[in-house]
């Protein structure tokens, strides 16, 4: 909603960095307190880049938070390291080179699994800190007298002591801090970590590495804390050990989802709204030790009734307020959806790695999948040649779709062989064959569901532009070459343009088969496998359907499973059916129509019957 | 340093720590394996059976009552949570469920607080478990003797729910695939009450079965808690035999290296669980598919 004007988010929280001392104090805010809330929001953008973009909810935070700190304050208080801002950033650089080995190890597994895992490293870095490592962390006591930063102009020295002029100093970090989490959320990277969070199957499917892009958001996050580590012994003039206990975990995670994850600012305003009730419940209400409770309950609700938290829940007021007004605009624009537009160009697929292969693009030799007992496919010969357009047609159960995953690498066939192009692809990964140039739209929708079109469209782009892994974390999307043209492209092939800004959940069933079919597209394959592209659509959508998959055909080779066989009949140059697992014939469709065994096959002895 | 009956002692201590935290992690784990939920507030219950068992005690002056109402208060407090609060949430992703389990957690050790006051609180073993045993080659305290033995009938008899109930049968299945035994016509809501209430039940009776043998604080959950995650991520999430072997495997770990130096007890139990995660990412005894 705001994304119009560029720096706009910048230049408010600017603003209200710089109003911030001349407005809190009238509203009960202490310096210090104001100083903290900041430090928790500097700590909080790292994992709202986590949690909120990515989904990955660590528990374990405090891990970073608290090596970061106890570095910085070590060089400062006992190593004689004098420069307070470059020992805070040696102190992020060793809180985001932990993050990366412990990222390692969490990263292994997804979900719950990595929950627990960051809960139990953060507790061995809790007893770390206190028992072998206590010569330097000072154990149970911390490490007390961390110096205030100052800077030496040459003519003059700044030095930043405490309160609000400390606050400069924290204000400045945080600013630079949002800077730079707008750049990385804005950036290639920042779109694939969502995309990871909605959906990290298709986010492999469409060809990025979705393990190195994770990795790379959980040392993102580990490098804030460490920061924030840092800045909160500057902030105390020590460095108390409690800032790698479970409670400092836990503190940021609620103080995330109280202000609203997938924001950046709502750590700050979680932060801004905990440290304000602790003050006000404890002194002004004498509620004494209940704050706590009170803060809990209050999380609870939240969780169960605002999922947004409160910046989320004013986004949606505010959508609430407005939409009113734009959604009666739009329903008067909306019903002449159904004008006729131009064809399209036809897309080109991506450019060969050695042009001088002739041979077929496809070429897989006994393939075989068993699961347990129950064999799906069965010594499978099978061949495409380029250029070619051929339909998989077989009974329901005959192992079509196993087929398809095999050749997609998605399974591991249990025995045999797959060359792509002359190339051995048996045993790669998924993502690695959808960089070769060979993907599939999935028969059951495999989309980004929480983004619009444009934004679907956009990742499954990005994977071609830019390969499987790369770290332009500072580029924005506009910067990628050829992007928006990608992108505009494959919404006038699938039709969708006028649909572009439209949230997936929002289309049509249709429309949503055809977006299926855009993001495997997008991803410019030469080899394009289409596992029933044609499945529950209305026969207008079928014509409609069909007649893209014709404009896509050129200069590239599909492979489409469906069950309609006049649309498949009349789109496919050779068809090939599958039975029990096995290749029972290939020919043209014309051979396919009257073989026999065909019509044994799907009509079960029907044509014994009348023979008799 | 190392004498024998200092390190058979130890031996003897993870064992007991290990069985506890066997049949508490047993709890978590059936209630995640059927349920989808991971419940955060599990270390709490493990604590509030403490709590009231300790009040049961304090009227009553019997160890058994004791643990008896403690372990019902608890499956009470589990099932009234699930029909409130969480059964709500069984559709809603993994990260909400995380954040509304914890949220609860932390009321529930926050309420106890209120009520006990962070002062350590002490419930006494029974009288018949009371002093120490001579084993032969070394004297043991009777009462830790007694809650291998204890948390074993305890072992057992989940044991024969899950294995030998139609109830158990159910939740097997449940953890094997819940959508077939959803359309089945099995009324998997009520099974998903029962599991949780039996799943916090456990964590409940272990608080109390333990209580003799620490102080009851409010935060005696969380480290617990802790070590549950260990547990079921070297077992392996959803696995009853799991938990088992995990616990035992955490218990003795914790132990043996405690007998050195306790700060490393953690540092070795993490050591273990990247060990395992490595070679078994889904645990030793978990199976592929959950998560």
């Amino acid at each position: 909603m705001l994304k119009q004007r560029p720096f706009l988010i910048e230049t408010l929280t600017a603003v209200g960095l710089i109003v911030a001392p001349f407005v809190l104090p009238h509203l009960g805010f202490a310096p210090n307190t104001v100083n903290r809330i900041l430090v928790w929001g500097l700590f909080g953008l790292g994992f709202d880049i986590l949690f909120g973009f990515t989904g990955l909810l660590s528990f374990g935070q405090s891990a970073f938070y608290g090596t970061g700190g106890f570095v910085a304050a070590y060089l400062l208080t006992r190593a004689g390291f004098s420069n307070v801002l470059g020992a805070l950033v040696i102190g992020m650089i060793a809180a985001a080179a932990t993050g990366y080995l412990i990222g390692l190890i969490a990263l292994r597994r997804t979900g719950i699994y990595f929950a627990m895992i960051t809960v139990a490293i953060a507790e061995v870095f809790f007893f770390v800190e206190f028992n072998p490592l206590s010569d330097f962390t000072g154990g149970e006591n911390g490490l007390p007298g961390v110096p205030t930063p100052s800077f030496d102009l040459g003519f003059t020295s700044i030095h930043f002591t405490n309160g609000w002029s400390l606050y400069q100093f924290i204000a400045l970090c945080y600013f630079v801090g949002v800077i730079i989490a707008l750049r990385i959320v804005r950036s290639p990277v920042g779109a694939i970590l969502s995309a990871i969070r909605d959906n990290p199957l298709r986010a492999t499917a469409v060809g990025h590495n979705i393990h190195g892009y994770k990795l790379t958001a959980f040392v993102i996050a580990a490098a804030y804390a460490g920061f924030a580590g840092g800045l909160l012994g500057v902030l105390q003039a020590f460095m108390p050990p409690d800032a790698f206990t479970f409670d400092t975990s836990g503190q940021l995670v609620m103080q995330t989802a109280i202000g609203g994850r997938g924001t950046l600012f709502g750590p700050l305003v979680g932060a801004t709204v905990w440290l304000f009730l602790q003050d006000f419940l404890q002194s002004a209400l004498g509620l004494g030790a209940a704050w706590k409770l009170v803060l809990g309950v209050v999380f609870v609700l939240l969780v169960c009734f605002l999922r947004g938290g409160i910046i989320g829940g004013l986004v949606d007021l505010y959508g609430f307020i407005s939409g009113k007004r734009a959604r009666k605009a739009a329903e008067t624009e909306e019903i002449d959806v159904e004008t006729p537009q131009a064809p399209p160009a036809p897309m080109q697929a991506k450019e060969v790695a050695h042009p001088a292969y002739s041979g077929p693009i496809l070429k897989a030799t006994g393939l075989t999948k068993r699961y347990g007992g129950l064999v799906a496919n069965s010594d499978i010969d099978f061949s495409v040649d380029q250029g070619e357009l051929r339909g998989i047609i077989g009974p329901n159960g005959a192992g079509k779709s196993t087929f398809f995953k095999m050749l997609t690498c998605e399974v591991a066939p249990t025995s045999g062989q797959i060359m792509f192009e002359g190339r051995n692809i048996t045993g790669l990964k998924v993502t690695e064959v959808c960089q070769l140039g060979l993907t599939k739209s999935y028969q059951v929708n495999q989309l980004f569901t929480g983004l619009t079109v444009r934004q679907n469209l956009t990742i499954a782009a990005l994977a071609e532009l830019r390969g499987k892994f790369r770290l332009d974390l500072f580029r924005s999307l506009a910067g990628v070459k050829g992007l928006t043209e990608q992108v505009e492209h494959t919404l006038a092939l699938v039709n969708l343009t006028r649909r572009a800004d439209t949230p997936v959940s929002e289309l049509a069933y249709g429309e949503k088969r055809r977006l299926e079919i855009g993001l495997a597209l997008a991803t410019s394959p030469r080899l394009l496998l289409l596992d029933e592209p044609l499945a529950g659509m209305s026969p207008r959508e079928r014509v409609e359907t069909v007649k893209l998959l014709k404009s896509i055909a050129r200069g590239r080779t599909m492979i489409i499973i469906d069950h309609d066989m006049d649309s498949l009949f009349e789109l496919v140059e050779r068809v090939t059916v599958l039975q029990e697992g096995r290749v029972l014939v290939s020919g043209t469709p014309e051979e396919i129509k009257t073989n026999a065994a065909v019509q044994e096959a799907y009509l079960g002895g029907v044509h014994g019957e009348i023979a008799a | 340093m190392i004498s024998w009956p200092n390190l058979v002692s130890q031996l003897f201590n993870g064992l007991a720590l290990g069985a506890l935290l066997a049949l508490i992690s047993s709890g978590l784990t059936i209630i995640y394996g059927t349920l989808g939920v991971l419940n955060l507030a599990h270390g709490a219950m493990f604590m509030i059976g403490g709590y009231a068992g300790f009040v049961t005690y304090q009227y009553t002056e019997s160890f058994i009552l004791a643990v008896i109402a403690g372990s019902l208060f608890v499956m009470l407090l589990g099932i009234v949570m699930e029909r409130t609060i969480i059964r709500h949430f069984y559709h809603r992703p993994h990260e909400d469920q995380l954040l509304v389990t914890f949220g609860l957690g932390i009321c529930f050790v926050e309420i106890i607080r209120l009520i006990f006051s962070s002062q350590s609180q002490l419930v006494p073993p029974p009288a018949i478990f009371q002093g120490i045993t001579n084993l032969g080659f070394m004297f043991y305290p009777t009462y830790r003797l007694a809650v291998v033995g204890i948390v074993a009938i305890a072992l057992g008899a989940l044991f024969i729910v899950l294995y030998r109930t139609r109830l158990g049968m159910i939740v097997r299945a449940g953890i094997e695939d819940s959508v077939m035994v959803d359309s089945l016509g099995i009324n998997v809501y009520r099974v998903f009450m029962m599991v949780f209430g039996i799943g916090a039940m456990a964590a409940g009776f272990a608080g109390i079965v333990n209580a003799p043998v620490v102080s009851l604080t409010p935060g005696i959950g969380d480290d617990i808690l802790v070590q549950t995650f260990v547990v079921v991520v070297i077992g392996g999430v959803g696995s009853f035999p799991g938990a088992i072997l995990g616990g035992l495997i955490a218990g003795e770990i914790i132990s043996v290296t405690s007998m050195f130096n306790p700060g490393y007890a953690y540092v070795m139990l993490f050591a273990a669980m990247t060990l395992v995660l490595v070679v078994r990412p889904h645990g030793l005894l978990g199976v592929q598919g959950r998560e």
